[in-house]
């Protein structure tokens, strides 16, 4: 199980802030997890296919090949806008 | 020193602590960013920033970490306020205090530019026509590369 994390605007479209997630296999790559999490409907299509998405595995930057364990947290956010 | 917070903060207060930690600087630099009342969309009324608690504080201090490997500073401290911020509201403090005035502003400078791209605070801002997130600024990615080169 690990623990999805979603802040600005993709909180707001998925109307979620955190979910627990059971992975089939793990470990797993961010950009499978992405893949993945796509598929769950409309509005997740539109977040993971289409926009620009960052992700931080256990509140650290995360590139697309860092691979994913049981109990990690992942946060997915937009380009940052702070300062 | 590094702190996230929703209060606001007093510049002459950071100031007098930066001195007291750094008392050997010849030099103290200090940045403010504030609300305008014109960002993205016009008549900007309010903005709410939000961010990534635990995260965040990391981030700041890992780019307070870099600096300290690029120049010699004896003291630096970021304020960043959260929350809803009206117009004209103080947002961020950077103060840099070093021997020197050439390391504290670019290391000030250096400090505002990675903490634009890389700490993970997300602003919208409130307007007579609703609320709209900001978009990160190709400008501010631009300004990154200056530091790598």
């Amino acid at each position: 199980m690990i623990k999805l994390v979603f802040l600005a605007q993709f909180r707001e479209k998925l109307q979620l802030s955190e979910l627990p997630f059971e992975l089939e296999k793990t470990p797993i790559t961010v950009e499978n997890l992405k893949c993945e999490l796509a598929k769950k409907g409309e509005r997740w299509r539109e977040i993971f296919d289409c926009e620009k998405v960052l992700c931080a595995v256990n509140q650290e930057m995360a590139t697309p090949e860092f691979a994913i364990y049981d109990g990690d947290e992942v946060a997915f956010f937009p380009p940052v806008t702070g300062g | 020193m590094v702190s996230v917070q929703n209060e606001d903060f007093d510049v002459a207060h950071e100031y007098a602590a930066l001195c007291a930690k750094a008392a050997k600087s010849g030099a103290i630099v200090t940045f403010v960013g504030r609300v305008r009342d014109y960002g993205d969309y016009k008549d900007v009324e309010t903005i709410t920033l939000e961010h990534y608690p635990g995260m965040t504080e990391k981030m700041l201090q890992n780019i307070i970490d870099e600096a300290n490997e690029k120049w010699a500073i004896q003291a630096v401290s970021i304020v960043h306020r959260v929350g809803e911020l009206a117009a004209g509201a103080q947002i961020v403090f950077v103060g840099v205090a070093s021997s020197h005035r050439a390391n504290a502003f670019a290391a000030c400078e250096f400090i505002m530019d990675f903490l634009k791209t890389k700490a993970p605070f997300w602003k919208k801002e409130k307007t007579a026509d609703g609320q709209q997130w900001v978009e990160q600024k190709a400008s501010d990615l631009d300004r990154i590369e200056r530091w790598t080169k």
